[in-house]
């Protein structure tokens, strides 16, 4: 019994977290049709930057705890603001228009130089915040104790997912957005300024990466290549889900979540298996992902 | 966790001391054309095991280098460069897999024409380079890497030599920890990454403690990808099983959020924390891990090294150039250099020569040099492999100053097994001829 409660709780934590990375890359996919690589380095200059500003605030004694939760939350928006600006109107621009695959191999170029970038700005040391992690204690259910931060992330997290979609379907912008998404020819002669909306999406897409990576901080060793192995998750999810699928980003880190975290107590040996397992039997029946649709290609 | 200003300051030394490092390569004249003594240096300057491990290395192998130029280092190692040569290092990254590194092997040795290498914390890249190390017959320390099979795959190596200890010892010595300060635990879990230094830890570990701790039984045991860098669910997966002794060979920064998750979430208070690796994080800990935590250092160094002349004078000049004090593998690599300095000058060749590494093979077999950590004796695996003691002791931080408390240390032939006997068949005899007093 424990351990199925066990299972729910961690498979509900790692969901939310696998969501809080996917969603920017399904947003930017799902507008964009950019398979964006360099998600992953987005993920990674959150969490460095987060580190950074809650390692400073607390070094410096600066104040009571509840500042840091605040300092990671704007260290995502003002890093993921900053880089976002900069590779869309920087790169991306020059680059619309182009097959998706050359997309994703400048995507993945990029990845590499953020990725070298990195290491130039922060080095290759490890870096904490883990003030904010600790600070918020834990409860007691029997023989598990549960980080309340964690559970803090799975609400987090659905509040993000529920602020999405209300965005996308209850607001004018939302639906200029999905009329970019549904036809982008269509949106221009209609007056849409689809270059704005680009840069709108790209921006809140590296916004949320940089989140995701800011609010794991506290949690983790900040080091170099926590970005590559967090794309690669990224991805099994949201090809689960359907590509630029905001719902289906959500079942599909829902899915990988439990699923992996009944492996990790029923099944140890087949932890590393579950997500591709998953993704495959996934694929084999639907293989535009459960909420993916099905595009004719234009000629 | 350090300031941020100062932290950047030592990355940037950092950084300089591998830029300064690196620049030995920029040159492709032969040891014998330029009159130095060339060294190829071959650690992680990249990727996560660059942090832990490789900078660390890199930080003191450029600062003996340096020192030995200048004639600094106490006796016996006075003496200027290696034998009165001037020491030139090229440093390579050891990053990009074992494919990668026996090509860089190859280039280090036949276009830097180096005269000796040292270098390799993978096994995998360890095990890859042995063969080609004979091929090519150069003189080569493996300085960290951990398998049992580097000698055991090589049971002949003329010119490879290994200066710090295998991974059973490791554990073997954790085992025996455990007995000598811990005699009732019952309990005992596992988690390790998932690939072959986790999987062979684990095997070594908890055959040991069948043989020496009858009574305790693995209750728990879990194996997750190597950088994985959230462990929620094992962590659930740990503490519902009520262990009092978690083993991990976690390194790195999934060691770091390990023992960051573990400790939020009360399994290291319920439960005694071991890290065979966790040494290498001890400036980093501070309060994120409990007071009382088991940590090694895989042999006698960094906080676990011997207060001998060298070390001190080794521990002065580190931290005065990086405001650190050394972790085990900026010791381990330490001692891989000063082990090739002593070959190089007992090879039998005169003043400012350079001995063959034939010369410097046949001086380091079954050699007995002093180090920072301590008397090396190369007394396993035909006299190429290093036997030393093992160290392990808790972690507590009070007072804003970390220290380690109830260090126990076990003699070399306590812990490795006697020659030609592989670790797994000693451990599962009973450790007959082991030496424990």
């Amino acid at each position: 019994m424990t351990s199925l409660l066990a299972v729910l709780i961690d498979g509900s934590i790692y969901a939310s977290w696998l969501f809080l990375v996917a969603a920017g890359l399904t947003v930017i996919y799902g507008v964009m049709r950019i398979l964006n690589m360099a998600h992953g380095s987005f993920y990674a200059i959150g969490a460095y930057s987060a580190a950074s500003l809650v390692g400073w605030y607390f070094n410096n004694g600066m104040g009571p705890a509840w500042v840091s939760y605040l300092l990671l939350v704007g260290a995502a928006l003002v890093a993921g603001l900053i880089v976002g600006v900069i590779v869309e109107r920087g790169l991306l621009r020059l680059m619309y228009g182009r097959d998706e695959i050359l997309m994703v191999i400048i995507t993945y170029a990029l990845l590499l130089i953020l990725e070298d970038g990195m290491k130039i700005v922060w080095g290759v040391s490890p870096y904490f915040a883990y003030q904010p992690y600790s600070e918020l204690g834990r409860t007691s259910l029997g023989l598990l104790k549960v980080s309340n931060y964690d559970v803090a992330l799975v609400g987090v997290s659905a509040l993000l997912g529920l602020g999405l979609w209300a965005w996308l379907e209850r607001t004018n912008q939302g639906k200029v957005l999905r009329a970019v998404i549904h036809d982008r020819e269509i949106a221009v002669a209609m007056g849409v300024n689809v270059k704005l909306m680009f840069t709108i999406t790209f921006v809140l897409g590296t916004t949320l990466g940089a989140l995701a990576g800011a609010l794991t901080a506290p949690a983790i060793s900040v080091v170099p290549g926590i970005g590559i192995e967090v794309i690669v998750l990224a991805f099994a999810v949201v090809v689960i889900g359907g590509l630029g699928s905001i719902g289906g980003a959500a079942v599909g880190a829902l899915l990988v979540g439990l699923s992996r975290a009944a492996a990790v107590h029923y099944a140890p040996e087949f932890e590393l298996f579950v997500i591709y397992g998953v993704m495959s039997l996934v694929l084999a029946f639907r293989p535009e992902g459960l909420f993916g649709r099905t595009l004719v290609r234009k000629i | 966790m350090k300031n941020n200003k100062s932290k950047f300051s030592k990355y940037l030394v950092s950084g300089v001391a591998a830029l300064a490092l690196a620049a030995g390569a920029a040159g492709s004249a032969s040891a014998a054309e330029n009159g130095k003594f060339r060294v190829g240096i071959v650690t992680f300057l990249s990727g996560p095991a660059a942090g832990p491990f490789g900078v660390p290395s890199a930080n003191a192998a450029k600062v003996l280098v340096d020192e030995l130029n200048k004639g600094n280092l106490p006796a016996p190692y006075d003496k200027v460069g290696i034998n009165g040569l001037e020491i030139e290092a090229v440093v390579i990254d050891e990053a990009g897999g074992a494919t990668k590194q026996v090509e860089e092997y190859r280039n280090l040795v036949q276009r830097q024409k180096v005269d000796a290498v040292i270098g390799y914390v993978s096994s995998g890249d360890c095990l890859a380079i042995a063969p080609v190390a004979e091929e090519l017959k150069t003189f080569t320390i493996a300085y960290d890497c951990g398998t049992p099979r580097l000698f055991a795959d090589n049971p002949d190596a003329a010119y490879m030599f290994r200066t710090g200890l295998d991974a059973s010892v490791d554990n073997i010595g954790a085992v025996r920890y455990l007995a000598a300060t811990r005699p009732d635990v019952t309990r005992l879990a596992g988690i390790q990454q998932n690939y072959s230094w986790g999987q062979d830890s684990w095997a070594d570990f908890t055959a040991a403690a069948s043989a020496l701790m009858p009574e305790a039984e693995v209750v728990e045991e879990q194996f997750p990808k190597i950088y994985q860098g959230q462990y929620g669910a094992e962590i659930s997966a740990l503490s519902v099983k009520r262990p009092e002794v978690v083993h991990s060979s976690f390194w790195g920064g999934d060691m770091e959020a390990l023992v960051l998750q573990a400790n939020a979430r009360g399994l290291l208070e319920d439960a005694t924390g071991l890290l065979t690796c966790g040494e290498a994080s001890f400036a980093t800990y501070k309060d994120q891990a409990p007071n009382g935590m088991i940590i090694g250092a895989r042999g006698p160094f960094g906080q676990f090294a011997p207060d001998n002349e060298l070390n001190t004078w080794f521990e002065g000049v580190y931290q005065n150039a990086y405001d650190l004090e050394p972790v085990y593998p900026a010791t381990k690599m330490a001692q891989a250099i000063l082990g090739l300095k002593y070959a190089a000058e007992n090879a039998g060749v005169g003043d400012k020569e350079i001995a063959s590494a034939e010369q410097l093979a046949a001086a380091m077999k079954g050699a007995t040099f002093e180090s920072v950590s301590g008397t090396v004796e190369m007394a396993r695996a035909n006299g190429h492999q290093a036997m030393q003691g093992i160290t392990y002791g808790e972690y507590h931080y009070e007072d804003g100053v970390a220290s380690i408390k109830n260090a126990v240390s076990f003699a070399g032939e306590c812990v490795t097994p006697p020659e030609g006997v592989a670790a797994a068949d000693w451990i599962a005899d009973g450790f007959p001829g082991a030496q424990c007093n």
